[in-house]
């Protein structure tokens, strides 16, 4: 095929620029001086810097609260991505299987997509309640005496539970619309070859969603990563104390709240060079993404 | 192989549609039936009934000696071809046709004999580790003959399978169908639209009309004596010629302003008077004026098309490259003509 191309260079350039500003103006800029001053010890009250070298890199290596959150993190997101899609997986084959009112049941699953993370997070902050959350009582029913903000496995439960809870709907609308593509017959051929209807399940839907699944799932690494701050900064309050904290909100809490500005820094770029890696691996998956046609 | 045999089967839809009447037919072993009939006419929910793909909503099936009617589909003993051959598109070829028998507990060995028999016989040896979007549509359609094939059960079902080829792989595939069906001996039901096919391929034909069987007959019953209008004018291409028409029950039909002879003594009333354009002969003179309109030219012969009485009208003539004039005398054999009733439709 014959591609149009452009004689000359700028009118191509002025086309772009727009686009390359905005890239420019809110991600290399930020992101070269967040670069830059991870090299720098700032004067917390901004009236200089020295550069120390590698030394905010060091220190963070070395710092076992950075190794704690970082390891609170992996397990964060683990379970997160695997709550999420696993029950909007359920909830999306339960729901294709209904004919009836099938409209008003999808509609009323995707409601809480529409909830932004802080609201989300003080949603929670009410479900999860001392004296009143309904959550928080029902626990209690079962002997489970549930103190958000004050044990730390608790306040980590009801973190896990509301950024699930939150992104149920989106995985639920991409697994329900891949398991309407499936096509009618080749799941009845499934129907007259096998007749467990879980074993069809992981036989024939599985694979056939396996496309939607791991791009779900690169989504959701990234959502349960970054994606979660507001729902972390509201259910501890604005006290990350002894709570446990993901690395985003350490960046937050050590260049905002403590004045590190270098060592927070420090901690974005490396952030940065996760997010690089993730993004790698996605293209590498998404290129590879298997079509079955 | 097994013969099957329906009672009063029917199926009506939740909403009160009722798209299967009740029906009562049975299929003898080894015998290919096709239910042929216009689209929404019901053929395909009644192949899918026997399937255990649509419920039965009254009436008792069985298949050999057992009532399936509550049985799974996987249970019947039962292989489908669908019309967009519904192969699993991440499993290979070898792997598709391996399905159902690897859920039914056969040994390894067993199943990989049965694939290879199968390819062998369809000719999809070169393709066994091949994916499906990696195959014509052609080589699609085998291997879901494959996958069925290879289960070896009492009964086949094929739902339009050969709609999504092109036409001179349609007839190729027809024929291999056919020749296969007969050497394995299993019973099935084939459902299509396509006339041709059924006449064809079928031991006997259903044809289906608004969800009623309105005739079961071998080919040759069909075309010879359709049982109705609906079915003179559904099966045969062209179409028989039905003129409308009064008879006086003396051997004497009334068309418009002409008189034509037909069998003595039967019926007196409205009647459709059908004959099929291959038993119309052009004579010299002295028949049944026909102003004659387009030609159609089939090569070894050709279609007139024109109007007798101001009636449409069609005569399959033999191509002898013959001028002919706007106006031709046609001979009606009285022995070709059929008489069905003028208002209900049925065969007189």
């Amino acid at each position: 095929m014959k591609r149009a191309g452009f004689r000359t260079i700028s009118l191509p350039m002025l086309l772009l620029l727009p686009q390359l500003v905005i890239i420019g103006i809110f991600f290399y800029w930020p992101a070269g001086w967040a670069i830059q001053s991870s090299f720098y010890l700032q004067d917390p009250f901004g009236f200089g810097s020295t550069y120390v070298g590698a030394e905010n890199y060091t220190r963070l290596a070395g710092s076992s609260e950075y190794r704690k959150v970082a390891w609170f993190t992996l397990i964060y997101t683990a379970l997160v991505t695997f709550l999420s899609l696993g029950i909007a997986l359920l909830l999306a084959v339960k729901a294709d299987k209904v004919i009836r009112g099938a409209k008003t049941y999808r509609t009323l699953l995707m409601w809480v997509y529409a909830v932004a993370p802080p609201v989300a997070g003080f949603l929670g902050l009410m479900f999860f309640d001392q004296n009143v959350g309904p959550i928080t009582e029902f626990l209690a029913g079962l002997g489970w005496d549930f103190k958000l903000g004050v044990n730390s496995f608790d306040t980590a439960t009801a973190m896990v539970m509301v950024a699930v809870w939150k992104q149920i709907p989106v995985n639920f609308i991409f697994f329900l619309s891949g398991l309407q593509s499936i096509p009618r017959s080749v799941r009845e051929a499934a129907m007259i070859d096998n007749k467990s209807g879980t074993q069809r399940f992981w036989d024939i839907t599985f694979p056939l969603l396996a496309p939607t699944a791991f791009f779900l799932l690169i989504i959701n690494i990234t959502y349960a990563l970054f994606d979660t701050f507001g729902v972390v900064d509201t259910l501890i309050k604005g006290e990350p104390g002894n709570n446990p904290i993901t690395l985003v909100y350490m960046v937050f809490r050590d260049g905002f709240r403590g004045g590190d500005l270098g060592g927070s820094s420090a901690q974005s770029v490396v952030l940065m060079v996760l997010v690089l890696i993730l993004t790698i691996f996605q293209f590498r998956l998404l290129e590879r993404r298997i079509h079955y046609t | 192989m097994a013969t099957v045999s329906v009672t009063n089967i029917s199926k009506t839809y939740p909403n009160g549609a009722q798209a299967v009447h009740p029906a009562s037919f049975s299929i003898a072993d080894g015998e290919l039936i096709v239910l042929v009939g216009p689209s929404g006419c019901g053929k395909s929910t009644l192949l899918r009934m026997v399937a255990g793909l649509e419920d039965i909503t009254e009436g008792e099936l069985r298949i050999g000696d057992r009532v399936v009617n509550e049985v799974e589909p996987a249970e019947r003993d039962i292989a489908m071809v669908f019309q967009n051959y519904a192969l699993y598109p991440h499993m290979t070829v070898a792997k598709n046709m391996a399905y159902g028998l690897k859920n039914r507990g056969t040994s390894k060995g067993d199943i990989d004999a049965k694939v290879r028999e199968a390819a062998e016989m369809l000719d999809l040896n070169a393709y066994l580790d091949r994916r499906p979007s990696q195959l014509s549509g052609g080589q699609r359609q085998r291997v879901a003959m494959g996958r069925a094939i290879v289960r070896d059960p009492a009964l086949f079902l094929f739902d339009e399978p050969l709609s999504n080829l092109d036409a001179k792989l349609r007839n190729q595939m027809r024929i291999e169908i056919r020749a296969l069906q007969r050497r394995l001996g299993t019973t099935a039901m084939y459902v299509t639209h396509d006339q041709v096919e059924a006449m064809t391929m079928a031991d006997r034909i259903f044809v289906l009309n608004a969800g009623r069987i309105e005739q079961i007959g071998t080919p040759s019953e069909i075309y010879r004596k359709p049982a109705s209008t609906f079915v003179a004018s559904f099966m045969g291409a062209p179409p028989m010629n039905l003129l409308t028409a009064t008879t006086d029950g003396s051997g004497n039909a009334q068309v418009g302003d002409l008189s034509i002879p037909v069998a003595a003594g039967s019926h007196a009333g409205a009647v459709h008077l059908g004959i099929r354009p291959e038993e119309v002969t052009v004579t010299a003179g002295g028949g049944v004026p026909f102003q004659l309109g387009l030609i159609e030219e089939l090569g070894a012969s050709r279609l007139l098309h024109g109007k007798i009485a101001g009636q449409d009208f069609t005569v399959n003539a033999p191509n002898d490259d013959a001028g002919l004039a706007d106006t031709l005398s046609l001979d009606l054999p009285t022995s070709s003509l059929h008489l069905f009733d003028g208002a209900t439709g049925q065969r007189l």
